[in-house]
């Protein structure tokens, strides 16, 4: 009873500067004016001096005053399960260090248990958004230590279906970085276009994802009747709406000072970090390994390879942007020139026999059984093989000992290594840059961990 | 709550009402991990809209939120994190496993993922599928809806 | 060729006798400093075999040769089908010469070590805790050599072939109770 009427005493009588407080005030900004403060602290509490105090200064730098911080592996922005320990000193990063590991699913244990033909269900889970990438390069790895060559058209197919998946690959990264900056629209914009090409890949493979159709030896089945009018409407449609993207973003003085001279990484870092991809041709690097080391028949289209100048955020997604414009020039000059043909190799020991076949002749059914459930052997060597994803390089090392299953699979994922750039990317710039900076360089934490 | 109190008529109706409350917003924290968490956000985007179930806004924080989608792979090293963060969200909660490698591994069968995502958190709804499209996992939240509005799942 | 007076390090080098070298002008004068580096294609690529103590040395001159990006640095498991455990692999680019190079080397089972190639390519940083990581082998002169893709207390190096395949009871420990 007593301790209420004390307490209620001292509340009654708060004269700055003349009660003891109970408590000790703490010096960020202690509410009270003592009355013998210096001018300067004077003129700090009435207002009348601002300190910017986001604004870097030499003198005030001390290696006490660094805090790290961490981000994720649960983080709306860190596209997937990216742990990232920063080092700040107040809003400056100074060292970034990538943790991963959070998705690593231990698939290339798993392929040595897959047979070559079953190997495109557990590759084309590493990089989920680029699916048809990862199969082509383990099929092409395959048809390496095979020696085969896929008819043209199965290779007509790969091309169509792999440049459409850049298409729906970028639409992603340009929805979760215009999300991830600011423009929540895009989010809607990117996904909305994406179905439009997922219903196509639906029709063709059956899946939305993580399709297992490009196998070794061609592709598991012909195209839908009615494919060209559907790959029509996508090249008629995406253009247009592309245009809707640049009306959002690309005069936008929000996207570009929130992109122009953020993240750069220079052409020199990045190559001496084996980076691939966007990031690298925005360094003003004119690599793209469907030009240097053209495969699956894709010297015959024409295209360009839109590069950038500054390797900052902005090119990237500038890029990105190009990147589906000439993929779209690509899928119309393979729905024009799409040969007739066979949708796979004729070698009996390596594709199964048409289903009819199975019950007219005995042959046919043992093959389609030995395949299924033996596997073809493969002739034992190594062979790396890499195609260009929409993040860059993906290749697949393949080393098989004459069995049925690979001995050793190994896959160069690209974003693996893009990821090794962003501690470059982001010293010395702001803390709030750091998203925009990781949307840019594009991981897929499936392509990381694998 | 009013889902522990003895059942009389007042209460079974306020029970009813909360119930109809609970499943009419259900926030879900933000778990995408792997492929199915790219299906999770084309959910969540025009085509197939969750916003007309009041679903659209994944809440990063989950203090925030009410359900937990896991999509995707649950490696040893994210077990800790995924319990971390079940624990972090307020009553009452639901989780719904999605995708053949949240609920039982998949087809990773091997020493890095948690086979089943029903070791480390308990699981209301199971979606299979691989990645299961927009439409399987919004018939899995629509059934999670309606367990709770029958009072199925009382949590 | 390796003078004696490397490091003060004498080192044997074994020719390769019969040796055929690539006609390739780049990969010919990377080639024929060394003598004990073996050449051959395999399914149309390129593919040398460098001892392990040599294998800085190589790199570093493949890099000056016109390698500037080491693609991948990996390791395969031969268990005992070959006298050496471990090879180990990197593959190497050259964009100004649109080459291809793939360097091989061993290491032996116990202790398997061979020189990192981070000081020349220090983007094959995480390639080579990958490595490390999956196969336990130890790269020297690695930077902050600990596992990436496992947790950090784990035992054991999955992609060994004597690391078993089936699943593995939840190995997580107890999450702080945060309320």
């Amino acid at each position: 009873m007593s301790d209420d009427t004390k307490s209620v005493e001292t509340m009654d009588v708060w004269v700055a500067g003349t009660e003891e407080p109970q408590f000790s005030p703490t010096d960020e900004g202690a509410q009270e004016i003592s009355d013998h403060e210096s001018d300067a602290r004077l003129d700090e509490q009435f207002g009348r001096v601002v300190e910017d105090d986001y604004v870097f200064d030499d003198s005030v730098g001390d290696e006490d005053e660094r805090m790290i911080l961490n981000m994720g592996p649960q983080h709306p922005s860190t596209h997937g399960v990216l742990r990232l320990q920063i080092e700040l000193e107040g809003e400056i990063i100074r060292r970034t260090k990538p943790i991963i590991g959070y998705l690593h699913t231990g698939m290339e244990k798993t392929a040595e248990q897959l047979t070559f033909s079953q190997g495109g269900t557990n590759v084309t889970r590493m990089d989920y958004l680029a699916p048809f990438h990862n199969e082509l390069a383990h099929a092409l790895a395959v048809e390496r230590l095979l020696e085969i060559e896929v008819p043209p058209r199965a290779a007509a197919i790969r091309v169509l279906l792999t440049e459409l998946n850049r298409c729906s690959s970028h639409l992603v990264a340009l929805a979760t970085n215009g999300m991830d900056i600011g423009a929540v629209s895009m989010m809607i914009y990117g996904f909305r276009e994406r179905e439009q090409i997922l219903a196509f890949f639906e029709k063709t493979t059956g899946l939305r994802m993580n399709h297992n159709f490009i196998r070794p030896g061609g592709v598991a089945a012909d195209l839908p009747p009615g494919w060209k009018d559907d790959v029509a409407e996508i090249l008629d449609e995406l253009p247009k709406r592309l245009d809707q993207y640049d009306d959002l973003l690309q005069d936008n003085p929000i996207w570009g000072s929130r992109t122009r001279g953020v993240g750069v990484i220079s052409a020199e870092e990045a190559i001496a970090y084996g980076i691939t991809g966007p990031p690298l041709r925005a360094a003003g690097v004119d690599w793209d390994l469907r030009k240097a080391f053209p495969y699956s028949g894709i010297e015959q289209y024409e295209f360009e390879v839109p590069l950038g100048e500054h390797g900052d955020v902005y090119d990237r997604y500038r890029i990105r942007v190009d990147e589906i414009i000439q993929s779209l020039r690509i899928a119309e000059q393979v729905m024009d020139s799409m040969p007739k043909g066979d949708y796979r190799v004729d070698d009996r020991k390596v594709t199964p026999p048409p289903r009819a076949r199975i019950d007219e002749s005995m042959e046919a059914l043992i093959h389609h059984f030995k395949l299924f459930t033996e596997g073809f052997k493969v002739p034992p060597g190594e062979t790396y093989v890499a195609v260009e994803s929409p993040r860059g390089e993906l290749g697949c090392y393949l080393v098989s000992d004459g069995k049925a299953r690979p001995y050793r699979m190994h896959t160069r994922a690209p974003s693996f290594a893009n990821l090794q750039a962003l501690p470059i990317a982001m010293a010395d710039s702001l803390m709030a840059d750091t998203v925009a900076t990781i949307a840019s360089m594009d991981p897929v934490m499936g392509d990381v961990d694998r | 709550m009013a889902t522990t109190a003895p059942g009389n008529l007042l209460m079974t109706t306020v029970d009813r009402a909360a119930r109809w409350a609970r499943t009419r917003s259900m926030f879900p924290a933000t778990f995408g991990l792997a492929c199915c968490a790219i299906e999770m956000m084309a959910t969540g985007a025009a085509h197939y809209d969750l916003a007309r179930f009041g679903m659209e806004v994944f809440r990063a924080s989950p203090r925030q939120a009410d359900l937990m989608i896991v999509a995707g792979r649950v490696s040893q090293k994210m077990a800790p994190v995924l319990r971390q963060v079940y624990d972090q969200m307020p009553d009452p909660k639901w989780v719904i496993s999605m995708g053949a490698c949240a609920s039982t591994g998949g087809m990773f069968n091997n020493y890095a993922l948690v086979q089943g995502v029903d070791q480390v958190v308990p699981v209301d709804i199971y979606v299979p599928g691989c990645p299961p499209g927009p439409q399987s996992l919004m018939h899995g939240i629509l059934t999670l809806h309606d367990k709770i509005m029958s009072g199925e799942i009382v949590n | 060729m390796s003078e004696p007076g490397d490091a003060g390090v004498e080192r044997a080098v074994e020719p390769i006798v019969d040796r055929v070298l690539p006609d390739n002008d780049v990969l010919h004068d990377l080639l024929e400093q060394f003598d004990d580096v073996g050449w051959e294609v395999s399914r149309g690529q390129d593919l040398v075999h460098v001892p392990n103590h040599g294998w800085l040395d190589f790199a570093r001159a493949a890099h000056d040769a016109g390698f500037e990006m080491c693609v991948d640095v990996t390791v395969v498991d031969w268990m005992r089908s070959r006298p050496e455990r471990f090879e180990i692999v990197a593959n190497l680019l050259s964009m100004q010469h649109k080459l291809r190079l793939r360097m091989t080397t061993t290491a032996p089972r116990e202790q398997p070590t061979v020189a990192s190639l981070v000081p020349i390519w220090p983007g094959v940083n995480f390639a080579e805790r990958e490595a490390y990581d999956m196969f336990g082998v130890t790269f020297e002169g690695h930077p902050d050599l600990t596992r990436i893709l496992m947790p950090d207390e784990w035992e054991g190096h999955p992609l060994r072939k004597d690391f078993g395949v089936g699943s593995v009871p939840v190995q997580f420990k107890e999450s702080h109770q945060v309320n």
